[in-house]
């Protein structure tokens, strides 16, 4: 799990370069903490030879983090409804829910093996100014 | 900051004071413990007390459903007080704010289960 900190960490200074205001820098750092999880666990299945990928970028109008894995891949059309009365209660399945809640655009590429999750959020014209960052983790 | 959990007992009430973040590796399973030790000691009213809970992520909204349903079906009750904003925004958000009985007043709280 020190690839997700190390990830976490990255959006959160990418979301503080951008002047993001605290509740809004939350929302999006959860929803990169998110896609790292299940890149870790669910796509690579915390299996220690297979990498996750990570990068951060302000475009100036966006910030815009991509998050891949070297897992089997994702369709995304499969995934339950956590807000359908039958899964309301459900322990699992809210992760991809909240990434696409929080952000204002999210794209997932197949990567044969992997799934790439591309996360865009835009910025108000009194946010952001380009940074730039890359991380290679395990 | 992993999460800290500190119980106290007020008028048949067992009160976890969780403080920290209820994450994936760094509170969940600390919470999951904390709960099914409580219902398998027979702890029927229990109230969480989330008032320094900063984070929580879709593993520790998890936790706090395993924990509502798992006290459910032992015909216990698992309510929760003083929400951060953060993680009323996240049970808003997946409407798990509808699940639970929630508190921003110790004494209502404690009420409540009478």
């Amino acid at each position: 799990m020190d690839s997700v900190a190390e990830v976490e960490a990255a959006a959160e200074k990418l979301t503080q370069s951008a002047g993001m205001d605290e509740d809004e820098s939350f929302r999006v750092v959860m929803a990169v903490r998110e896609a790292a999880v299940n890149a870790v666990l669910h796509g690579n299945g915390y299996d220690p030879n297979k990498q996750i990928s990570a990068s951060f970028e302000n475009t100036g109008k966006s910030l815009v983090i991509t998050i891949a894995d070297e897992g089997e891949g994702l369709d995304p059309a499969k995934l339950p409804d956590p807000l359908a009365p039958e899964n309301l209660l459900r322990g699992t399945g809210r992760g991809i829910f909240l990434i696409r809640s929080f952000l204002d655009e999210v794209h997932f590429r197949q990567l044969h093996p992997g799934t790439e999750l591309t996360l865009v959020k835009h910025l108000t014209p009194a946010e952001g100014k380009d940074t730039n960052q890359n991380l290679d983790t395990k | 900051m992993a999460l800290s959990i500190s119980t106290r007992q007020l008028d048949g009430v067992t009160i976890l004071d969780l403080s920290g973040r209820i994450t994936l590796g760094e509170g969940s399973v600390q919470l999951r413990d904390a709960i099914r030790d409580l219902i398998g000691k027979g702890e029927k009213n229990i109230l969480l007390s989330l008032g320094d809970v900063n984070y929580i992520d879709s593993s520790g909204l998890g936790e706090l459903v395993s924990a509502f349903t798992t006290a459910k079906n032992q015909n216990a009750d698992v309510k929760l007080l003083n929400l951060t904003k953060k993680v009323k925004d996240v049970l808003q958000v997946t409407k798990l704010y509808t699940v639970f009985d929630i508190y921003d007043d110790e004494a209502h709280a404690i009420g409540s289960f009478k």
